[in-house]
Formats: C-alpha cells, sequence, structure tokens
C-alpha cells in the first residue's frame, strides 16, 4: 500500500466513527475507502469525472456522478455529520455559496486549501514578477483549475463572515506530519503550505476544542 | 406452457406460468380488477435457503421473461446476456433470478390476447388500461409466491427501470437494493408523441379491425412494423445510426423509386418486419399508454422525493448513457436529485458511449463494472458470499 496522505490521516483523526460523511469531489474514493475501513463511516462521493465515479463503484462505495458547484442544492440539510472538500474550494466557481452549502448538508465541514499567502507564493511573485509556480500550485496560470486561490488570512476572513466557527485547524507542508496552527497568526499565514479546517456553524451549542492526538480512541 | 405454480427449483433455469389464487384477484389503478392473472416467468439460478439472493429484472417495453435464455418465438438468445449468465455482474450461481413478462404483454401473461372471462375470447380492447404500478403490483403478489421476503436486488432497464423505481415507492420495505437503467421517471412529452405516432400507425392499420384482429384472423402487421420503426430509432443515437449506415445505399446506384435505397431504410424495414412475428399490436397499444401515464412524482404530491421517503434502507443504483436522447442523462438526474433529497443512498454514473438507449443491451465495460462493484457491495452487506 502507497504511504498514506499526510491530509487522509489528519481527516481520519478528525471524523467520528460511525458518521456519516459526504466527500465532495472524491476523485477515485481512495479517502472513502479508507474512512469507511477505518471509521466505519457511512460514505457518500460526488464526483464530476466518470473515471472516478467507475473507479468508486468498483470500489463499492456510494458515489453520484455531479458537479459540486450545482449539485449540492440538491441534498438535504443536515442528511450528513461530516462534509469533506479536499483542495477543491479554490476550484469552484462559488466558494461562498459552496461552504453555505457544505455547512447546510452536514453538521461540519472539511476543508482543506492551498494557502496563497505562503512565503514561497509571495517571494515567487515578488522576486519573478510572475504568476506563482510553487509544489503545491504547479500549474501555470493558464491551464490551472484554481480560480478562486485565498490565503489563510482570507479563508478566516470568510469564515466569520458567514458565522462559521473554525473548530480545528491544522497545517500540511510537503508531505509533513499535520501540525496544529492558529490560522489567524500571520506567522501561520506566512509558512503554512496547506491548511486543513474542521468547521462548524455558530449558533449550535459550543463544541469543546479539538485536542490533538487521537480523538476517537478505539 | 405448463401449469399451476412452480416447478422445482433443482435446476438453473427455470420457466413457468403463475396463477394468482381466486381470492387474490389484481386491483387495477383503472379502478378494474383482472382476473384471472397469469404470469409467465423464467427463473435462472437457486433461491438459497433464506431466501436472501433473489434478484428480480424488469424488462423494458418488447421485452420479456426470456432475459438470458434463447427466445421460443426468435431463436435468438436472450435480451440482456451481456449481464445475466455465468461470469457476469448477474450470476445464476450466485443469485436467483427472476424475470417476468409484463402483465399487458404477448408472451405468456394477462394481457389483451388473453381470453376475456366474460365472452371466453381474446379481450381486444375489452383489456383493462393498465400502469406501471399495476405491473409492479403483479410482479410483488409473483415475488411472494416464491416466499421471497425481500428482494436482493430490483434491476430494470427503461420501462423496467420505471418499474424499479415504482417498486421503491410502493415496495420499499420489499427491498434490499435497486437498479434503474437508462430510464425516467416520468414520460415526457417527446416521449409521447413518439408512443402516438406508433399508436396511430397500429390503428391506421385496416387489419386492426378495432383491436379485434384476432377473432378475425387476421393482424395489422404493417401498422406494428411502422411503430416499430420509428420507435426504433429514438433507441439509437444519431452517431451511431451515422457511424452504422452514414448515407450507404443498398446496391450501386439509385432507384429512383421508393425502393429501400439506403441501407437505415433497409434494416429499418427488417427491425419492423421481424418485430411482428414476436410481438402483438394490442399488447403494444397497451403498454406504451401504461409508459405515458407513468410520472412518479404526480402521484406523490408533484414531489418525486416524496415516492422515496420510505425507501431509505434501499441501496439505490441509478445509471445513463451519455448519448440516450429518449430517457436522456437529465432524467436520471432527476431522479438522483429526488433520492439525494429524500436521504436514500444513491449511486448515480452517467456511462459514455455514442450507443444511444441501445446501450443497455451492447458491450459497454463501463456498464459491466459499474454493475459489478455496486452489486458486488450490496451482496456484501447482504452477507451474500
Amino acid at each position: 500500500m502507497r504511504t498514506q496522505r499526510e491530509d487522509f490521516k489528519e481527516i481520519l483523526r478528525l471524523v467520528r466513527p460511525g458518521a456519516r460523511v459526504l466527500d465532495v469531489g472524491c476523485g477515485e474514493g481512495e479517502l472513502l475507502e479508507l474512512l469507511t475501513r477505518e471509521k466505519n463511516v457511512d460514505g457518500q462521493g460526488l464526483e464530476i469525472s466518470s473515471e472516478g465515479v467507475s473507479a468508486c463503484l468498483a470500489r463499492g462505495l456510494a458515489v453520484v456522478q455531479g458537479d459540486g458547484d450545482r449539485d449540492l442544492d440538491h441534498f438535504p440539510t443536515q442528511a450528513f455529520d461530516y462534509a469533506i472538500l479536499s483542495k477543491t474550494l479554490q476550484q469552484m466557481r462559488e466558494p461562498r455559496h459552496v461552504l453555505n452549502e457544505l455547512l447546510r448538508i452536514a453538521d461540519r465541514a472539511v476543508v482543506s486549501l492551498p494557502n496563497f499567502g505562503q512565503w514561497r507564493v509571495r517571494w515567487s511573485l515578488m522576486v519573478r514578477g510572475r504568476m506563482p509556480e510553487t509544489k503545491a500550485l504547479p500549474e501555470p496560470w493558464w491551464s490551472t483549475p484554481n480560480i478562486h486561490l485565498c490565503t489563510l488570512h482570507d479563508f478566516t476572513a470568510l469564515c466569520d463572515d458567514l458565522d462559521l466557527r473554525i473548530e480545528a485547524c491544522a497545517a500540511l507542508n510537503n508531505g509533513k506530519p499535520a501540525r496544529p496552527i492558529d490560522p489567524t497568526r500571520a506567522i501561520e499565514n506566512w509558512r503554512s503550505e496547506t491548511a486543513l479546517f474542521l468547521l462548524s456553524r455558530k449558533g449550535q451549542a459550543e463544541p469543546a476544542a479539538v485536542p490533538p492526538g487521537e480523538l476517537f480512541p478505539k | 406452457m405448463s401449469d399451476v405454480g412452480h416447478a422445482p427449483l433443482a435446476t438453473p433455469t427455470q420457466g413457468g406460468i403463475w396463477r394468482s389464487p381466486a381470492d387474490r384477484p389484481l386491483r387495477l389503478d383503472s379502478g378494474a380488477i383482472l382476473a384471472p392473472l397469469e404470469m409467465a416467468y423464467n427463473t435462472y439460478g437457486t433461491l438459497n435457503a433464506d431466501k436472501s439472493n433473489a434478484v428480480l429484472i424488469c424488462h423494458a417495453l418488447t421485452g420479456d421473461q426470456y432475459v438470458a435464455s434463447t427466445h421460443p418465438v426468435t431463436g435468438k438468445p436472450g435480451w440482456w446476456t451481456t449481464v445475466v449468465g455465468p461470469g457476469l455482474p448477474l450470476d445464476p450461481a450466485r443469485y436467483f433470478i427472476i424475470c417476468a413478462n409484463v402483465i399487458g404483454g404477448c408472451m405468456g401473461s394477462t394481457g389483451p390476447a388473453s381470453p376475456d372471462p366474460t365472452t371466453g375470447k381474446p379481450y381486444g380492447l375489452a383489456f383493462p388500461m393498465i400502469t406501471i404500478a399495476d405491473m409492479v403490483r403483479a410482479q410483488a403478489m409473483l415475488v411472494e409466491s416464491f416466499g421471497i421476503e425481500t428482494l436482493f436486488s430490483v434491476v430494470g432497464t427503461s420501462m423496467g427501470g420505471m418499474q424499479v423505481l415504482q417498486w421503491a415507492a410502493d415496495y420499499p420495505e420489499r427491498l434490499f437494493s435497486a437498479i434503474c437503467v437508462a430510464a425516467a421517471a416520468r414520460h415526457s412529452a417527446q416521449n409521447i408523441a413518439f408512443h402516438e405516432v406508433g399508436r396511430q400507425a397500429i390503428m391506421a392499420d385496416p387489419d386492426w379491425r378495432g383491436g379485434a384482429y384476432e377473432l378475425e384472423g387476421v393482424r395489422p402487421e404493417k401498422g406494428l412494423a411502422v411503430a416499430r420503426m420509428a420507435a426504433h430509432i429514438t433507441y439509437l443515437s444519431e452517431t451511431a445510426l451515422q457511424r452504422k449506415f452514414g448515407r450507404e445505399l443498398q446496391r450501386d446506384g439509385l432507384s429512383w423509386g421508393f425502393d429501400a435505397d439506403f441501407q437505415v431504410e433497409s434494416y429499418l424495414r427488417h427491425q419492423g418486419s421481424s418485430f411482428v412475428d414476436r410481438f402483438d399490436a394490442n399488447s403494444y397499444l397497451y403498454i406504451t399508454r401504461a409508459l405515458d401515464y407513468f410520472d412518479l412524482a404526480a402521484s406523490h404530491g408533484g414531489v418525486l422525493a416524496n415516492a422515496f421517503l420510505q425507501a431509505r434502507k434501499v441501496r439505490f443504483c441509478v445509471l445513463s448513457f451519455s448519448s440516450d436522447w429518449l430517457y436522456a442523462t437529465a432524467e436520471s438526474r432527476d431522479i438522483v436529485r429526488a433520492l439525494n433529497a429524500a436521504g436514500c443512498r444513491a449511486s448515480f454514473a452517467e456511462i459514455t458511449t455514442d450507443k444511444g438507449h441501445d446501450a443497455i443491451f451492447l458491450e459497454e465495460p463501463a456498464l459491466d463494472s459499474a454493475l459489478r462493484g455496486f452489486l458486488a457491495s450490496a451482496a456484501e452487506k447482504r452477507g451474500l458470499a
């Protein structure tokens, strides 16, 4: 087996066993399969590519071929415990709407995104005067699917604006283990390559802060 | 064909006719009562001890119970031998597969050609109007007669897919999983329009005789053939027609007349003339009407999701074909959205093919792998080895 992706490990840690999970943009279903196997979740995927959908079906996962930008509206309110959106928010036409929808459909959203405020990005733009191409964002401007990039501070501001609570946040750098961070700190906006958020809607009962380590011991 | 009740299930492939008990006639949506009711069916494989491996296959408009065995009239292989058979997604070694001719049909189940008990003569137009729900109600009685409480799966293509949706609406507690291929939750204006062309062709044939052709020893073959020709166009995509025939001629040069100059004409004529050998014109009228009347949302307060509210425990798989314009992907998407809105567990894939609606019956690796994956995981959850 391939070594497990660090963001998957962190998501595995955050998701409660037996939960109902919607993975938006689930690809070939690696994460859903992992969550089903390790956490016994009741999983559902949404995937736009037919290759991805076929792969998911072959793995025995429930998957709907569809478009996260359009099809979330058709899911009922609070149908899931978690909605996962892994490194795709920046590719959506309407990230704000998608984020709102995720937290309508599910009690919690797990969202990861590349940080456009990382020093490598800033450095690349400042020194080269060209659109940044980094390890986390390797494609040139004319072929990148990332149409709505943002910095950690942009994202936390949007969360505030939408009345979302950040229950946990971890930085993921270049395959290193996830590191819990406070995403509002300038230093994290400077050094984090990718960040993974656990979000919920404010107004619900205040949950306990998410501690590091195993959340749901077996 | 034979008698009351079921033959023993020792050998893998069985067929027969089931008759409803006298005290249990079929009550139809129209208010009429159908009695006696006969259902002609075939089975493949063996029902396991706890009766948990039963699969009901629902056939399309002109299909029948010969899903995986040689058709007695045409001598051709069954209509879904790409999916049902040893080593295929629906393997009789694993599942007990039932396929029954729909009521209104002409391959042994009670239909307009059956004798009307009040006159002893063929029903003809005295046969009551039937609906998709009526077909399903009859299937449910047949399934019950096997002592099967829960079907492992109900699988249907085209009109059969509509029956699958109706099963989920009417008998959700009797289903573990449901597979709906190339279907829709209602008939569109275009669907109805094409059917009306077919019906008018049949009724315009002087040999139709107001539906009483059988009594008069004739058959409206020309009308039925034209109906089939029109319908067959809707089963193929423009691309497939172009690839298969283009503007190719039957022989060198034009005939400067109305013979079948073009290969596509000859193909359609063949489709029409071979169809009349195996299908009854009145059955065609009744079944197309049942399809036109089908609108699952309408019978659930106008909201399709309401049809599936009791089916949250059923595992659904909805499949469509990208070039199918008879029951287009958008129709399947509506079904899936309704399933999601009802909180059902649903999978949906659009299979990329240029073969149109007909792709159902053709080798499609993506269809094969989708069915395999879905059935395998459902079987595992059901505890089927």
